[in-house]
Order: C-alpha cells, then structure tokens, then sequence
C-alpha cells in the first residue's frame, strides 16, 4: 500500500532553494490530512549537514544520498536515484518544484515510474483520500483539476505561490545508496555561467517591473531599472518589446515566455495582450501604468495609473526611495 | 543524420479560451490552431542540421484529423515525410500516454536526435519530450537555446535561474526546444506545393500495438478564478498619482 507523501528537494552549491520549503510545508499539509509523514529526498554532494533543515518545515525523515556523482545536477543520476528510493519505498504522493531543475526530473521521473503528474499546480488538496491538484492550462487562461490514477500520483508546485510554515517534526536523517550506474550516465555539465548581474530570476522574484512596448526602446528601460533597484525587483518585458529587440528574452513573461507569480507586478506601458496577461495573472498583486485607459491590462490590475509612464515611473520610485528609507 | 521533430497542434498564443458549461473541456468553435510555438523552434533546428550535416527530417504528430494541416506545415518549411499518429482514443491522451504513442511510432525508424518543443502551449505539461526519452532509453537536454552537434555527440546550452548551463550529451537523444534557440522560417510557396506530395503515414494506437492508458487525467476545466475588480488612482498631475500608488503598494497591499 503506498503510503507517505513525499518530496524532491531542491539544493544548489550546498543551500536549499527556497522552493524545497514550499514544498516541505505543502507536503505537511497534505500528509495531516491522510493522517500520513512526510519524507523528503536530498540530493547532491557534500550536502548531507543542510538535510535536517527540513525538519523544521514539517518533514519526518530525510533520505539522503551524498555522492559525488549527484554535484552538480544532471538528469540521469538524479531520475536513477528518485527512481530507485521510490520504488524501494511507494510514496503515495510525489511532489517536486516546478523550477527549471524540478521540470527536468520530474518529467523523467513520469517516465520512469510510468505514472501521471499535474504539472506547475498552484493549488493542491485531498479529496476523497487522493490528491486533487489545480493547475493553469492554456497560460492560465482556463484551470484544470487534475486527477492522477497512477501511483505515485506526482504534481510539480509552480515556484513562489505556496506558503511556507513552519511546524517543526523530526526531520531525522537517513542515507541512501543511488545506485549509481555510471554507464547509465550519458549527459554531463560541461559549463556553468553565472548571470553576473547577480538579478533574481523572473520566477523567483518577489517583486517585477515589466516594460511592453510602451517603453519605446531599449534606452527607456533605464527608468524601470532604477524603479527596480528600489524595490528589489526583477525587470520583464511583454513579448513585444522582446521581439523588437529591446530585451533579452529571458526577461520575457508570458504565455512563450516565463509564466511569473510575484507579490507584486507592476506593468509599465504593457497594454496586455492575451498571451501577457496569461503569464502573470497569477502574481499576487499587480499595478498597472499606461496611458491607455483601455488597456485589458487594467482588467487585471489591483492599482491602475492612466497617465504618460515616462512621467510616473519616476516620481514613483522617488516615492518608494522615501517610503523605504 | 535522421532527424525526428514531433509537433502538436495547438491553439494559437492570442486564442480566447472558453471552458464548456459541463467542465468537460474548452469549447473549440472559433479556435485557429497553430504548430505549438516551441515545437517550429525543433522543426527549424531539425532543418538547418540536415541543410549542414545531411539526412533526413521525419515529423510526428499525436492528434485528430485536423493535426495533419500541422504536418503539412512543418513538410512545407522543408520537412521529408510524415508520421499522424491518429485515434480517437488518443483524443484526451496525458503526457505518459502521448509519449508511449510517440516512442512506438519512433522505435520503427532510425532516430539520431529528437525534438520537441519544451511545453505544449495548450496544456503546458511539459513532460512529452522526457517520457519520451526514457520510453526510448535515450538521455534529455531539455529548454534549450543554443545546440551543437559534434559527431556523436552534442552540446547544449540550457538557461536556469540565474546561470546558463552547457550539456554534453551521447546522441541519440532527446532535445526540447526553447525560444531563442532560431528565428523559424516562413513555408515558401513552392515549399507548400512539394508538402501536398511529401508521404504521410496515418497511424491508429492498435497499429502501434499500444493502448491508452491515461494516468493524469483533467477531471474539470474550470475558468480563472476572477480578480477583484482594481482601483484606479484619479488625479491630473503623475507625480500625485504615483505617490498615491506607492502609499496603496505600502500600505493596503503591504507588498513594498
């Protein structure tokens, strides 16, 4: 009978991302309420001293597997060593993050457990003893609540939109073998570049600034910038501005771009295409400025300004300047 | 080289989608339907390495009749023949199921490199590609923005929070596209005319000797929650709008 609803950590250079206890809290609530643990697994190398941290977001054990073929991460060893402490021990529910890592392994894991998961959910609950997860389809145009009959019944949570509680159990740790086959290892990291820029990616951003086409070039992204640097933001763009150039498109947010839910939105000269709204119309609250009082993007927005954003943005971030001061 | 792209067909980006009464589904009256955005990155990829390395690109498609026009589409950019994996069984397929159909497709032709798009932009499941890869027994790069091939075997460049990662890989393998990886070309005319001869295999799951064993399964499709309807900051001059702002920011939504 599979029982415990367990998750995948997610580490990287020895300290857990913060998704890892979003899903250790997630997990807690769910296991309360089958009356079940939670177990978490740990990955990496030299990381067994951080796996107890876990104990105090709600995780009873910790199976951990510190081997140097698991630093850094790559799809093989870590499907092979999910894989296999997941048939040695059928959880009833599998959770990972849906971060960039969290979508690699955990697509591979379906595979390889020839099971279902409801992918980048932003809600999950028991309903009738088995998990109900519901999650954005067409970018969050229309929910879907998805049922898994296969066993684990896997679900991916989307980065930023889970509480994290804390609700300190045992967190005890326990070593496990990955079973490493090294002839199985076909994909290696070559090369890691850090952003230099040191800026907190789109999806983990508590706080964005995005520019559509209302920016009128690259060079009135500056004020945004500087909006940003106050607020401790991240800086987008609508595809728009991508398309022309304006921006790399990693800083693209929408339905071909990333899919954000920050605290706050703050769409700056975005008039909100579909296909823009659809990506961040999870975000907490969102503020839009733009000179058009018709703009969709005012159909999404907590707080609106319909005026010139080269005339807002400034006096705005002189605002936040003294607020935060 | 035997290049294999597999498409989906898809709703397009600026697409309404509207939730049928039932939960069922989305209602499908009025839709155009496009190839998914991130699978032409693969099939554009799939072309410029034949057009440099030599071979041949094989598309392959799970959906109803009307996925063919998306075949034809990826045969009138350059693409040399088609597989239509097409069942009414297969209509309410989860990524575990799509890609056993695919991997059976697959299994009977000769496979270098393999892509997919990175999501479906319709249900954004994002699994197709890595169940595929496994059900195959062929390791993944998946997001991908900048590829080489090398011989046997390949270099990838795949963006994560906050760094860029490059992979090695043995081919076969599996690649899922991202935006960035090209600029996708347009079908020419004389490209459109060739595609309406390019061979098309229309395949059933019972030919693939698979059936449908669906996994995950949407149990309703329910519209976005609503938001509340937001305040608008009034007011002539922008720099007592944008103080107002600040203050809601700060002091009702508590956000900054």
């Amino acid at each position: 009978m599979a029982k415990g609803v367990w998750i995948v950590a997610e580490q990287r250079d020895g300290a857990f991302r913060k998704i890892s206890f979003e899903l250790a809290s997630t997990a807690r609530k769910l296991a309360d309420q089958l009356s079940d643990e939670v177990c978490a697994i740990v990955l990496g190398s030299g990381i067994k001293g951080i796996a107890g941290e876990l104990g105090k977001y709600g995780v009873d054990k910790v199976f951990v597997a510190d081997n140097p073929a698991l630093e850094p991460y790559t799809t093989d060893a870590y499907a092979a060593a999910v894989a296999k402490i997941a048939k040695e021990n059928d959880p009833a529910i599998l959770l990972l993050g849906a971060s960039v890592q969290g979508k690699d392994l955990s697509s591979r894991l379906v595979g390889k457990l020839a099971t279902g998961m409801a992918t980048d959910c932003t809600d999950v609950k028991i309903a009738d003893g088995k998990l109900l997860a519901i999650r954005p389809m067409y970018a969050g145009k229309c929910f879907g609540e998805v049922v898994v009959s296969g066993s684990p019944q896997m679900a991916s949570l989307r980065p930023n939109v889970f509480s994290i509680v804390e609700n300190a159990k045992a967190g005890a740790v326990v070593d496990f073998d990955p079973g490493l086959d090294p002839a199985q290892l076909k994909t290696k990291v070559i090369e890691v570049q850090k952003d230099a820029s040191g800026k907190v990616d789109l999806t983990e951003a508590n706080i964005i600034v995005s520019g559509g086409r209302g920016m009128k070039g690259p060079e009135g992204y500056g004020i945004l910038e500087e909006l940003a640097a106050v607020l401790g933001a991240t800086v987008g763009a609508s595809r728009a501005a991508v398309d022309a150039g304006w921006r790399p498109q990693s800083d693209q947010v929408g339905q071909t771009g990333k899919v954000v839910s920050p605290n706050l939105y703050i769409a700056c000269g975005i008039s909100g295409a579909i296909q823009h709204l659809a990506g961040m119309s999870s975000s907490k609250y969102i503020a839009a400025i733009n000179k058009d009082s018709e703009a969709p993007i005012f159909t999404k927005a907590d707080y609106g300004v319909v005026d010139d954003l080269f005339k807002v943005v400034p006096e705005l971030t002189k605002e936040c300047k003294k607020l935060l001061a | 080289m035997n290049i294999v792209v597999c498409v989906k067909q898809v709703p397009d980006t600026e697409a309404q989608i509207k939730v049928k009464p039932d939960g069922s589904g989305i209602d499908e009256a009025g839709i155009k339907w496009v190839m998914n955005p991130y699978d032409e990155y693969g099939v554009e990829e799939a072309l410029r390495l034949k057009e440099k390395l030599g071979g041949d690109v094989t598309i392959v498609s799970v959906g109803p009749a009307r996925a063919m026009e998306t075949i034809r589409t990826a045969l009138a950019m350059g693409a040399d023949k088609g597989i239509h994996i097409d069942d009414p069984a297969l209509n309410d397929a989860d990524a575990y199921t799509t890609a056993t159909a695919l991997a059976a497709a697959i299994k009977s032709i000769p496979h270098d490199i393999i892509f997919c798009g990175q999501r479906a932009i319709d249900d954004d499941s994002g699994q197709v590609g890595s169940v595929l890869a496994e059900l195959l027994g062929i390791p993944q790069v998946t997001i991908v923005t900048k590829l080489e091939v090398e011989g046997s075997n390949i270099k990838a460049t795949k963006p994560i929070e906050g760094a860029q990662l490059l992979i090695g890989s043995s081919l076969p393998c599996v690649v899922t596209a991202q935006k960035g990886l090209n600029e996708p070309r347009y079908a020419s005319l004389p490209g459109i005319m060739k595609a309406k001869k390019k061979p098309v295999d229309i395949k059933n799951a019972a030919a693939l000797g698979m059936t449908a064993d669906v996994k995950a399964k949407v149990a309703k499709f329910v519209p976005p929650p609503a938001r509340p309807p937001g305040k608008i900051v009034c007011g002539d001059d922008p720099a007592a709008k944008a103080a107002e702002l600040a203050k809601l920011l700060r002091e009702e939504a508590k956000v900054i």
